[in-house]
């Protein structure tokens, strides 16, 4: 049998937390899901040396009606049942809904470049995330990379954890950066938060304009060389933390039948009242478009008060809604990857990681399904979520088309406990 | 101060902070988590249970995501690197 609930909130983060609370204080009962073993999502993770951030810990307290499940991910979902599936370490447990709310966050875009499958080359926000959790950083240097304001945070997370940060090396255009944070006034919050990224980083210089060509190593990340307007420079690190910004995690949507946007990185279609296009699904937060943690926090209370009834509480917070996306726009805008990090694979490049598929057995094919025929590039565990956005960003491919079950690799004894859900 | 969890990577003894990811276990033993189907030293890259890069057998059981998997005292983890 399914615990049913009357709200269901996929995602812990600031979206899913909001739409949790709000949907609880509206007098709903409410219950959210989340894999990670703890709640707060990528952005407010919990930091084991240096705890919760006060607006993190603010959120966790609104949840205290809701019933938590996490370490728990779903795996396949019944959009006619209104059920999911999902399974922790141990158990797998079906969950019903009379109206969901999708707040599945985003994950980071890696594109490929020669070297980039060394161990020591990770996400900028995927290093962060590691370092919360304890993976040792103190007195390693590290270089982090790619573009967007993520790299600033992520820098200053490695260096409050004692990681020697020795360049920061945007791909955005000095003049498109500095244009952009003189138009911050219109955000006083933003302002205030970029002084403090630029305190904790004093010292760390930023190259504007400038790409990482290769990492190199025998078995790990030793050198990377950097390309600033023609000028190579090399350093020598342990780490590499890179990543182009963010994509919206659409499979879960997907799976249950809900319309996308024509993005390059497709982003769930919503309405005013955060609505997909199925009957009782809402969707907010980094899954409906990258707006950043205000505007995810924002859209979830909407949602929140949506699925529980209350309409006139969710479009009371339009405004603002309106107001936080705007600036997620522009910093879109600014930052978006240049023709510089298009073509920094060569032929032996490994784009595919988990089927090792290079970049020269890939590019000849029209379109992600001929390619996947051909090479099993995106066939592998993770399912093209990495090399899939790469594709889509470079070649414009599309692989959004309606999921198989299970959506991640799921235990054969899970699985069975849906088949026999299904056929009792 | 939190309490201080013991496992042993591929036989090698470690030690980590309460509230560690098995992830954090298996770098303070070894850099490589798996190999690549052609058999490339690979580790963790997105640090949130996405990419599979790390991967490891946990207590016997395969396939376990070490990003996403609290550390435990006296787990016994194999990687693949």
């Amino acid at each position: 049998m399914a615990e049913g609930c009357e709200v269901l909130v996929i995602g812990a983060g600031p979206a899913g937390l909001a739409a949790a609370a709000t949907a609880a204080a509206n007098g709903a009962r409410v219950a959210l899901l989340d894999a990670q073993p703890r709640a707060g999502g990528q952005v407010w993770r919990h930091d084991i040396a240096h705890g919760a951030s006060r607006r993190a810990r603010r959120a966790l307290r609104r949840i205290a009606p809701v019933k938590r499940h996490f370490g728990m991910r779903v795996v396949a979902a019944d959009p006619g049942a209104r059920t999911l599936l999902a399974e922790d370490s141990l158990h797998a447990r079906e969950f019903g809904w009379d109206r969901l709310v999708l707040a599945a966050g985003a994950r980071e875009l890696f594109l490929p470049f020669p070297g980039w499958t060394l161990p020591g080359v990770t996400g900028a926000g995927g290093l962060q995330a590691l370092v919360k959790q304890g993976w040792p950083v103190a007195g390693r240097r590290v270089v982090v990379a790619g573009s967007g304001p993520l790299l600033l945070a992520a820098a200053a997370s490695l260096r409050a954890h004692g990681a020697r940060v020795l360049a920061i090396v945007e791909q955005a255009a000095r003049d498109d950066v500095h244009a952009f944070a003189r138009k911050l006034w219109h955000w006083p919050d933003k302002l205030a938060q970029a002084a403090r990224l630029r305190m904790a980083l004093a010292g760390v210089p930023i190259r504007y304009g400038a790409v990482v060509r290769r990492a190199s190593g025998d078995s790990h990340l030793q050198t990377i060389d950097i390309d600033c307007d023609g000028r190579v420079e090399t350093f020598e690190c342990e780490y590499l933390a890179i990543g182009f910004g963010l994509v919206p995690d659409t499979g879960l949507a997907r799976m249950l039948g809900c319309g996308l946007n024509d993005a390059t990185h497709p982003a769930i279609r919503v309405d005013a009242l955060q609505r997909t296009t199925v009957d009782g699904i809402h969707a907010a937060g980094e899954c409906c478009g990258i707006g950043g943690m205000q505007t995810a926090s924002i859209e979830g209370a909407i949602a929140g008060h949506a699925a529980a009834g209350n309409e006139a509480g969710a479009r009371a917070l339009l405004p603002s809604r309106d107001r936080a996306r705007r600036f997620a726009d522009a910093l879109a805008h600014t930052f978006a990857p240049g023709p510089c990090v298009r073509m920094l694979a060569d032929d032996t490049t490994i784009v595919c990681r988990c089927e090792d598929v290079t970049w020269g057995e890939l590019r000849s094919f029209d379109d992600a399904r001929a390619a996947k025929l051909a090479t099993r590039c995106g066939m592998g565990p993770c399912q093209g979520r990495i090399c899939g956005a790469a594709l889509a960003e470079l070649l414009g491919w599309s692989w959004h088309g309606h999921p198989r079950q299970p959506l991640f690799p799921a235990r054969l004894s899970t699985l069975a406990f849906d088949s026999l859900a299904t056929f009792p | 101060m939190s309490a201080i969890l013991h496992l042993r990577i591929d036989g090698i003894a470690v030690e980590v902070p309460e509230g560690a990811s098995v992830a954090a276990a298996v770098a303070r033993a070894t850099r490589s988590f798996r190999q690549s189907r052609h058999g490339m030293p690979r580790a963790p890259l997105c640090g949130m249970g996405v990419c599979f890069e790390c991967r490891v057998a946990i207590d016997g059981e395969p396939h376990v995501l070490a990003c996403m998997t609290a550390a435990r005292e006296g787990m016994q983890v194999r990687t693949h690197g």
